[in-house]
């Protein structure tokens, strides 16, 4: 236990809430530093998966060979720069070729590749075997987080970063699992093969969690798959690896592997979520409530671009703060919410959130950005008003 | 028109039409190794900001924004306007020299092909003065679509100045293939060349082969973001991947483009310094060659991620395992020139020394990247940062390094300081395995690249690196002091300036005369 933890950074203990409770513990974030510095980590984390097992084997094999050849070839570099360094009176032999010595340092390294070849065909072989899942896993990358969807239970969310950004800009001391942690982990069961579909909806992304043994592209308009079965339960952290643009940094991925039972227990509860998600829409929402919970989800996802203040990035993002949109007609404002907007006077245009985001969501977040950094639109949006608008 | 010609060749343009107007291989050697040095200097001072902002986690130096047009303009500007453009002005510069030739055999094309650089990096680097329209190229050196779509006008600008680029190579690709093929002194056949020059010619029909894919990659990017195209976009039939599959086409042998005229390079000093004969000289060319093939059929280990085939994943897992054998076989020859050698250790010498153990760092850590399942966990993570640095960084660059030292007493006619020169390479030595060396760690530990922030585990490393960076700067710095030194003065350097050295260069006074060889020497 004491090697695992000092190996596996990644791995976090089984517990629940667990991104929450450190969010909230000052104790942890001023532990942090200590017990992050304590550990030097210098090779792949502990694997929880038999083919993570397996690439970790394979990684060490391979490493122990280069380090033998490199002792090698650096003691035959040594030995001649001691042993045959210029002396007087000592003549420096003429040999020039030696068709056996070359002959054996041609076939021997190609012997040691066919050596290295087999194993690691057999594991990419099993790797590529996506047969045998017993449940599916969608897996969407947007700019900057993810969408995980279980599609035999219907249920859906997103993914992002917890790490608040003021933390980010060093304004306020960070957590123990600072920019590895977000709001909405990805819940799979122990012992299951899981069968993980990516794909993503605007630029190439790459779902990496070092402990599973994945990376695998997400590359919009296009669907590949990877399987996954983990052993033990545990909280596992990874990123985003394939550059994404601005926030690549940013969109981290978090897997809560839980038993079998808990999983059912989890799915039962996210489905009351969807269905009190479902009778929220439903209701008329007062204007305090559309902008409490407008401000909830405009940190969460627009800040990212738009500015915690509304104020945007010059050149790069435009300012929600006294925004055209923001002061002009609502049905305009909820379209570009809902299908995103190019002017072509910035260069990367918005994307549409009309997947990532609910009803509620939609008409809270317009509401909010109508009526905060000193916009004075002074109108609201119903939840029912975004679904007409779909 | 005999009087005319002598005129014209003895005529020496001065001031800024010598070097405007030159058609003289050495001063056009010149222009690109000057060229290539400040673009060394302007990109290793953005890796400098890089590391500044890496030193801890949080954004302190940068915003995530201008980080990436950063990394995308250090991996830009270092690959084709550093590594490249300091083996061409090599090739200038050596290659008539080492084939007994008058200059290079096409000379008013050689001028062009220098001219056209300045002018593209400027643009390339101008970019970044236009922040408000999205600043330099925000892309990675790679430019994937569709994010490379998305970007700013800084995107347009790299197309356009890797067009230039692009067309000076393929310029001075055919000058090198001419000037080899015909200009070599009688007696000297192609098994008697010179390894640097054997190595530059396979490299010129690398580049010939590759710099035009890169162009139609980059021509299918333009249209795509501009003229309605959708090569790359899924939405309009296209493939993203198609981007990388043209782009590593290029890129791979784009990798051995830089590397083969370094190990030409070193074939030439470690010989010297051990005062004994290559060791396989045939199979050093049939190595080069073979690496030149295969470097052609690997490209797509650049993708393992992104979902290949199975069977294109092993095919390509294979190819590239194969690439160790030759490349084992010019390192094991090198050190079987040492082997029962007279050594000594003068500047050159020490960087070649370091060359042969760093590169095969890099080199076993490209073995390591080549298993398919074990790469799922390298790819795109820090290990491959160091890996890639440790074959072009202590690969590449200190070949150049040793090329420099070891040719420019013939070039300027004096003797460097050589304290002076051992100072620049051990700082140079630790800085650099300070940088890189950490960043295999960081890798393994689950630190993905191109990022501006990291979580709190890999701090450590991080500020080993950045102060390595800066170690690496002040050996750079003494570089710039040795180099005025040696071109104001110093000690006179005979014709043969190390005792151990073989060749037609040496056999020319130092400097040599203008045009090189008037009249053909014989190789028996």
């Amino acid at each position: 236990m004491a090697v695992r933890r000092l190996a596996g950074r990644y791995r976090g203990s089984a517990s629940a809430a667990q991104c929450a409770a450190v969010r909230a513990s000052i104790a942890a974030a001023t532990l942090a530093p200590t017990t992050a510095l304590a550990a030097y980590k210098m090779n792949l984390p502990t694997p929880v998966t038999p083919i993570g097992q397996r690439i970790l084997d394979l990684h060490n094999l391979i490493l122990w060979i280069c380090a033998i050849i490199f002792l090698l070839v650096f003691g035959a570099i040594f030995y001649s720069i001691i042993a045959h360094r210029r002396r007087p009176g000592v003549q420096p032999a003429m040999f020039h070729d030696n068709v056996q010595l070359e002959a054996l340092w041609t076939i021997v390294p190609f012997l040691i590749l066919v050596g290295m070849a087999i194993p690691s065909t057999a594991t990419l072989i099993d790797m590529a075997d996506v047969r045998g899942s017993k449940m599916t896993v969608h897996a969407i990358g947007y700019q900057w987080r993810w969408h995980y969807e279980y599609p035999e239970h219907e249920i859906g969310y997103l993914s992002t970063l917890a790490t608040p950004r003021e933390q980010v800009a060093n304004l306020a001391s960070k957590n123990e699992h600072y920019l590895l942690e977000v709001d909405n982990p990805l819940v799979l069961p122990t012992g299951v093969k899981v069968r993980l579909i990516l794909t993503s909806s605007d630029v190439i992304h790459a779902w990496w969690v070092p402990a599973l043994g994945i990376k695998a592209d997400a590359v919009p308009g296009f669907i590949r798959e990877v399987w996954t079965r983990i052993d033990e339960p545990g909280t596992y952290r990874g990123v985003c690896a394939e550059f994404c643009g601005r926030d690549h940094a940013f969109m981290p991925i978090v897997v809560q592997a839980v038993t079998p039972e808990e999983f059912e227990r989890w799915i039962a509860g996210r489905k009351k979520q969807v269905a009190a998600a479902a009778a929220e829409a439903e209701k008329t929402w007062s204007r305090d409530d559309l902008m409490e919970r407008g401000k909830q989800v405009y940190q969460q996802i627009c800040a990212a671009c738009h500015g915690p203040d509304g104020k945007g990035t010059p050149g790069a993002f435009p300012p929600v703060a006294g925004s055209a949109v923001a002061k002009g007609p609502l049905s305009e404002h909820i379209a570009s919410v809902l299908k995103g907007r190019n002017t072509g006077k910035f260069p990367a245009p918005m994307p549409p959130f009309g997947q990532q985001l609910g009803d509620v969501d939609v008409a809270a977040v317009v509401t909010f950005e109508r009526n905060s950094f000193g916009n004075k639109a002074g109108d609201m949006v119903q939840p029912a008003q975004v679904k007409s608008a779909r | 028109m005999a009087i005319v010609t002598a005129e014209h060749h003895e005529a020496h343009p001065k001031g800024v039409s010598r070097w405007l107007f030159s058609t003289n291989h050495k001063d056009i050697g010149t222009l690109y190794l000057w060229l290539s040095f400040v673009m060394f200097i302007v990109a290793g001072t953005m890796a400098m900001v890089i590391r500044s902002e890496l030193f801890q986690p949080g954004l302190q130096v940068t915003n995530p924004h201008f980080y990436n047009q950063l990394i995308t303009l250090h991996g830009l500007i270092m690959i084709f306007g550093a590594v490249m453009p300091a083996f061409v002005g090599l090739a200038n510069w050596q290659l008539p020299l080492m084939i007994g030739a008058p200059d290079m055999a096409l000379p008013r094309l050689n001028n062009w092909s220098f001219w056209i650089l300045p002018f593209a990096f400027t643009l390339m680097l101008s970019s970044v003065f236009l922040q408000d329209d999205g600043g330099g190229p925000a892309t990675g050196w790679t430019m994937y679509p569709p994010l490379s779509v998305q970007g700013g006008i800084g995107v347009d600008f790299t197309i356009l100045s890797i067009h230039m680029a692009g067309i000076s190579s393929v310029l001075g690709a055919i000058n090198v293939i001419a000037t080899v093929l015909n200009m070599r002194a009688p007696g000297m056949t192609l098994m008697k060349m010179p390894l640097f020059a054997w190595t530059w010619l396979i490299t010129a029909f690398l580049l010939l082969g590759a710099m035009p894919v890169l162009a139609g990659a980059v021509t299918m990017l333009l249209t795509d973001r501009h003229f309605g195209t959708a090569f790359f976009n899924a939405a309009g039939g296209g493939d993203p991947l198609l981007f990388q599959h043209v782009f590593w086409f290029f890129g791979h042998p784009e990798v051995y483009i830089m590397i083969l005229p370094a190990f030409g390079v070193i074939s030439q000093v470690i010989p010297t310094f051990s005062r004994k004969p290559l060791f396989g000289y045939n199979s050093m060319v049939y190595a080069t060659a073979s690496i030149a093939f295969l470097s052609h059929v690997v490209w797509a280990h650049h993708m393992f991620t992104a979902g290949l085939l199975l069977v294109s994943e092993l095919f390509f897992m294979y190819a590239t395992m194969l690439i160790a054998v030759p490349t084992g076989v010019k390192i094991f020859n090198w050190i079987a020139t040492m082997w029962r050698g007279s050594l000594t250790f003068e500047t050159p010498m020490l960087f070649a020394i370091a060359f042969l153990l760093l590169f095969t760092i890099g080199g076993l850590s490209g073995l390591m990247v080549a298993i398919v399942p074990a790469d799922f966990q390298y790819h795109d993570s820090y290990f491959v940062v160091a890996h890639f640095h440790y074959v072009l960084v202590t690969g590449a660059v200190l070949a150049i390094f040793a090329a420099v030292y070891y040719w420019l007493p013939k070039w300027t006619g004096h003797m460097y300081n050589e304290r002076l020169g051992r100072l620049h390479f051990w700082l140079t030595m630790i800085g650099m395995n300070l940088t890189f060396f950490p960043m295999h760690f960081l890798g393994l530990a689950g630190m993905q690249r191109r990022v501006p922030d990291y979580a709190l585990q890999f701090t450590d490393f991080n500020q080993w690196a950045t102060v390595g960076v800066f170690v690496q700067a002040l050996g750079h710095l003494v570089f710039i002091y040795v180099l005025f030194q040696t071109i104001r003065g110093g000690k006179k350097a005979g014709a043969r300036v190390w005792d151990g050295a073989e060749g037609l260069e040496w056999t020319l006074p130092s400097p040599p005369p203008y045009h090189s060889f008037t009249t053909p020497p014989v190789v028996k």
